[in-house]
């Protein structure tokens, strides 16, 4: 198989910014670098590696270890070459009988504390430390080694006082102190890469140990996150992967996408035959820069549960166990009992909805299977529930439905507004991106209701925290527009070229209404009017200013209003089109971006098109063969309506587990009861599987090739690491299923489908594999006018043509609190945990977060005789459910929230169906409750496991 | 909100759209409600929503009834 790694040296330190360059002389080699470039990095830079254990790319130099001395002619000494810089004209030596010398006597006095049990270490063949003692030729060590770290007792039996035992608390890796030669790179990696300080080096001299935290702590009880730097970084065995203990060290790897969160991390997928050793981020990924979270590192069991269903299943009723059966027998049933739905009740009774866990590439094929074979427009997919108003909002201001700047970009930010998101738990390695540069003085806005990690953690304070009340962003986002306004910080030399000024004039005048002042909101919004103002005017006059949200934007009524609220405050401030600005959102899922971009919409064909221009469909018509339908088709929450209503039977969803994460449960579960034919195409039988009468076993990311696309727009290589272990990619799947419908598709490799793709829509024109191959990944748009894709996006203009002003009237939602339900309840994700929790949840990342918690305040819990870890029932205008209790000042009196990680706790049956008036985006951030105490599980929890125990059932086969 | 009646989902759905056109000046109001619902919305969302207007637009703010005459109405179902 081919090997995707460009060789992944170690340059030693990170690379120098400065344009100034410096040439210098290097064992009779001239080199030109950038000014600060270490020696160490500028001899790397001809192939020439110095000797080196505590240093490496990802880090600053430190200077510890000794071994990377040189000799620089006209100068004393031997100094180490990773913390000094080059300078103009210099000679360095590298390679000197004196240094040879010197670095054999440490090495000596490194390994003269260091066990000698090379052959049975889990680093053997992957140890800098013995990589080290080879590169200086040490041959012999003539200590004896009588205080040591190492041994459990010393020769006369006595228990060793600096003898640590391992710490194998983390269910993904171990802390073997008595590999340690504290380098530091670990306790660097936590404080530089991942921003946690969660390690560090306790005691002094021959006491210096790695410790997590407190002497008491382990690596599960401390602050670590498991983000897998400190892992990266070990050059010994001291941490390493729990897997590369079990398996071995790998034999290849394969550059991959990570198929979690919309940052799109790329990894080194790292192989022993087909099975799996570990995934390690990929320093070359342009997302993720190296660094990586919990769960795109570690979390990927899943793919090799046990629950995992390899086997096509069919049912005549959802009453009736599962049948195993083969693919054509699975294909044949499907296929007839649409066929049949589309006789009886016409082609528009059925649909389908597109998965933004699959790849471009499979979203693209499903809805090609709604339009050109069903032949409605009956099409939707989970951006549905996300980030539909952006899409939305966006299009209408800037004219584009994605965000405008790469990860990269914050690097060069001033100011931040974070709103409506929590990073550190749902976009873990942007978080560590953002607070770098935080640490390095960027100043922070955080806009939500909860005193969340980016408010207040170690090294990062925000300068503003505005905890506003659940469902009032438009009016927070209108007041900062007000300040903004009124006191005119806005950049009238940018708003005058990029927009049109006669429409500001028509905004400013709406936005300069008293009403909209911070102090007329203050008591609506919760957020103190003097907050506001400074907020206003540290974003208005902070230098780079850029926005980045998330679903608490998004998922209200007015969801699609803040975001142009959003975009209003970029343009007014001139903070849009170029590095360190803009307007970001920080997408869920891993291909939510993708699957818009793939017309996975009922209203518009791949690109954005709307399906009413006809100039749009011809292109498909010739290709296709078919006639399209200019009429929009259903969105999700239509489907469940009609379906309920009676006129849509059929549904074929791909990767999607609308019952547990769409709102309302119940309204979802009458509307798929209601269906002659569910097709759930899924790695689990998910709740939707309840009520299915197909099921197609999926493909893991590990097992298909393909693309996803970031939030960045970055279209990422998705690639088979092993065969399917159900049989399929999730695109042939697709494909027989299309067939067995009557299609004659014969697409033998996803590349051919992006041809498809690249030739029919023109933002992807210039989009091939190769393309992705030779470059490491392109964002689009990526066509004659930008062959390399497009990082920046607005630069010179908007993609409208002029930015839109629009009015952000603030309308309060209609899910209003009252004596029965007199607070709000919001929801959000952690760290540990995934959205619904299907993929998750089969791993041991159940360690860090069993089960949802209610996070209540103080007050509120004392009102109601609530205790922390108590059973509560909690209950909504939509109906109720069980979970425990947390008490914490985290949220404000009147507000509590919960994640929705688990089905057994159901949160959807509380949430409502109001939803965002332009895209029906639902509204899962605020939702009216009343709290209680409870003595266990809701009626609705005890039936409902009771009937999805029973509809899970698989019967024996004959 | 009650599900037993696809009128009243409807009704309160176009009401959304209304209020947020109504901060635009009548006539783009009138022209961002009847777009943004011949854009968005589904045959069958517009014929349940013409059944409530042909009935007399009970419970349908003002803004929707002054832009009925440009949402299309779908042809009869298929």
């Amino acid at each position: 198989m081919k090997d995707f790694i460009i060789p992944d040296r170690d340059f030693g330190t990170p690379a120098a910014k400065s344009k100034q360059m410096v040439t210098l002389n290097i064992d009779g080699f001239d080199i030109t670098v950038p000014e600060g470039t270490s020696i160490m990095r500028a001899a790397a830079e001809i192939g020439i590696s110095v000797p080196k254990l505590c240093a490496t790319d990802s880090i600053d130099a430190f200077g510890s270890c000794r071994l990377c001395l040189v000799e620089i002619e006209g100068r004393n000494g031997t100094p180490a070459s990773c913390t000094t810089p080059v300078a103009p004209g210099i000679k360095v030596h590298t390679q000197t009988g004196k240094l040879k010398t010197l670095r054999r006597g440490v090495m000596e006095l490194y390994i003269s504390d260091h066990p000698l049990d090379c052959l049975t270490c889990s680093a053997n063949g992957d140890c800098e430390l013995q990589d080290m003692a080879g590169a200086v030729g040490l041959r012999d060590v003539r200590y004896e080694a009588i205080d040591t770290h190492f041994r459990a007792k010393d020769t006369s039996g006595i228990a060793n006082p600096n003898y640590i035992p391992r710490d194998d608390s983390s269910p993904y890796f171990s802390y073997d102190p008595q590999k340690c030669i504290v380098c530091s790179r670990c306790v660097r990696a936590c404080e530089e890469v991942q921003g946690t300080f969660a390690l560090t080096i306790e005691g002094r001299g021959f006491d210096s140990r790695v410790s997590f935290g407190a002497k008491t702590d382990t690596a599960l009880s401390s602050d670590c996150v498991s983000c897998g730097a400190c892992v990266q970084a070990c050059p010994t065995a001291t941490l390493q992967e729990k897997s590369v203990i079990d398996i071995g060290t790998p034999e290849r790897s394969v550059i991959t996408t990570c198929a979690y969160c919309g940052v799109g991390c790329s990894f080194k997928a790292e192989m022993r035959g087909d099975e799996l050793v570990r995934m390690t981020p990929y320093k070359h990924g342009k997302a993720n820069r190296g660094h990586s979270c919990v769960k795109g590192r570690f979390a990927y069991g899943y793919a090799s549960h046990k629950d995992r269903i390899l086997n096509p299943m069919i049912r005549d009723s959802i009453n009736d166990p599962w049948q195993e059966v083969s693919w054509p027998e699975a294909m044949e049933f499907a296929a007839n009992r649409m066929k049949g739905i589309i006789a009886k009740h016409g082609k528009k009774s059925v649909g389908v909805i597109t998965s933004s866990r699959c790849t471009n590439e499979e979203t693209y094929l499903v809805q090609k299977l709604t339009r050109a074979v069903f032949q409605n427009n009956n099409t939707d997919t989970c951006a549905r529930v996300c980030h539909s108003p952006t899409g939305y909002g966006l299009g209408q201001t800037l004219g584009t439905s994605a965000g405008t700047q790469d990860f990269d970009s914050v690097e060069e930010t001033d100011v931040v507004i974070v709103i409506g998101a929590n990073p550190a738990s749902g976009h873990p390695v942007f978080a560590s991106r953002l607070k770098k540069r935080l640490r390095k003085g960027a100043k922070l806005i955080v806009v939500d209701p909860r005193r969340t990690e980016m408010v207040d953690s170690p090294h990062i304070r925000a300068a503003h925290h505005l905890a506003l009340t659940p469902g009032t962003n438009v009016a927070v986002v209108t007041a900062l527009a007000h300040v903004i306004v009124t006191e005119k910080l806005y950049d009238e030399a940018f708003i005058r070229d990029r927009c049109d000024w006669d429409e500001f004039q028509d905004y400013a005048d709406f936005v300069s209404q008293p009403q909209n002042s911070p102090e007329a909101v203050e008591l609506l919004t919760g957020v103190k009017a003097s907050e506001m103002r400074a907020a206003a005017r540290l974003f208005a006059t902070g230098g780079n200013g850029s926005i980045y949200y998330g679903l608490g934007v998004t998922e209200h009524s007015q969801g699609s209003t803040t975001v142009i609220g959003i975009a209003n405050l970029a343009m007014m401030t001139g903070n849009v089109g170029r590095p360190g600005v803009g307007v970001n959102p920080l997408r869920g899922q891993n291909n939510v971006q993708g699957s818009c971009d793939m017309g996975s919409f009922p209203h518009e064909l791949p690109g954005y098109r709307h399906v009413k221009g006809p100039e749009v469909r011809a292109i498909y018509e010739n290709l296709w063969g078919v006639t399209i339908d200019p009429e929009p088709g259903l969105r999700i929450p239509n489907m469940l309506d009609a379906a309920v209503e009676g006129t849509f039977k059929g549904l074929y969803c791909q990767g999607e587990d609308i019952l547990q994460s769409d709102p309302d449960t119940k309204h979802v579960s009458a509307g798929l009861a209601a269906m002659e034919c569910v097709i759930v195409h899924d790695l689990f039988l998910n709740e939707t599987a309840n009520y299915a009468h197909v099921f197609f076993p999926g493909s893991s990311f590990l097992e298909k090739d393909g693309t996803f696309t970031n939030a960045e727009r970055r279209i990422n290589m998705v690639r088979k690491v092993m065969a399917p272990k159900q049989g399929y990619a999730d695109w042939e799947v697709t494909q027989l299923f299309a067939n067995a419908m009557g299609a004659d598709w014969g697409y033998t490799h996803p590349s051919q489908i992006m041809e498809e793709i690249a030739m029919t829509t023109p933002s992807f024109a210039g989009v091939t594999y190769e393309k992705i191959e030779t470059m490491g990944s392109v964002q689009w748009p990526c066509n004659d006018k930008a062959p390399e894709g497009t990082p920046l996006m607005h630069v010179d203009g908007f993609v409208r043509g002029k930015g839109k002003f629009i009015n952000t009237e603030y309308v309060a939602t209609d899910e209003k609190t009252g004596p029965r339900f007199p607070l709000l309840l919001t929801t959000g994700r952690i760290l540990s945990q995934y959205n619904v929790g299907a993929q998750t949840r089969r791993t041991d990342n159940v360690m860090w977060h069993d089960q949802d918690v209610l996070e209540i305040h103080p007050h509120d819990a004392e009102n109601r005789g609530i205790k922390e870890g108590d059973w509560v029932r909690l209950a909504s205008r939509a109906g109720e459910t069980t979970l425990r209790a947390t008490i914490t000042d985290k949220v404000n009196p009147g507000v509590v929230y919960t994640t929705f990680h688990h089905p057994d706790t159901q949160a959807n049956v509380i949430t409502t169906d109001y939803s965002d008036w332009a895209t029906n985006c639902p509204e899962y951030k605020v939702t009216a409750v009343q709290i209680s105490p409870s003595n266990g599980p809701s009626e609705w929890q005890e039936g409902y496991n009771a009937f999805a125990t029973l509809s899970r059932r698989i019967a024996a086969a004959e | 909100m009650s599900h037993d009646a696809p009128h009243a989902k409807l009704i309160y759905m176009a009401n959304q759209i209304a209020k947020f056109m109504e901060s635009k000046p009548h006539d783009q109001g009138i022209e961002g409600l009847a777009s943004h619902i011949n854009d968005f919305w589904e045959p069958r969302m517009r014929r349940h929503l013409f059944e409530v207007l042909d009935a007399g637009g009970n419970g349908l703010r003002p803004l929707v009834l002054d832009a009925a005459v440009k949402i299309r109405r779908p042809a009869e179902a298929a």
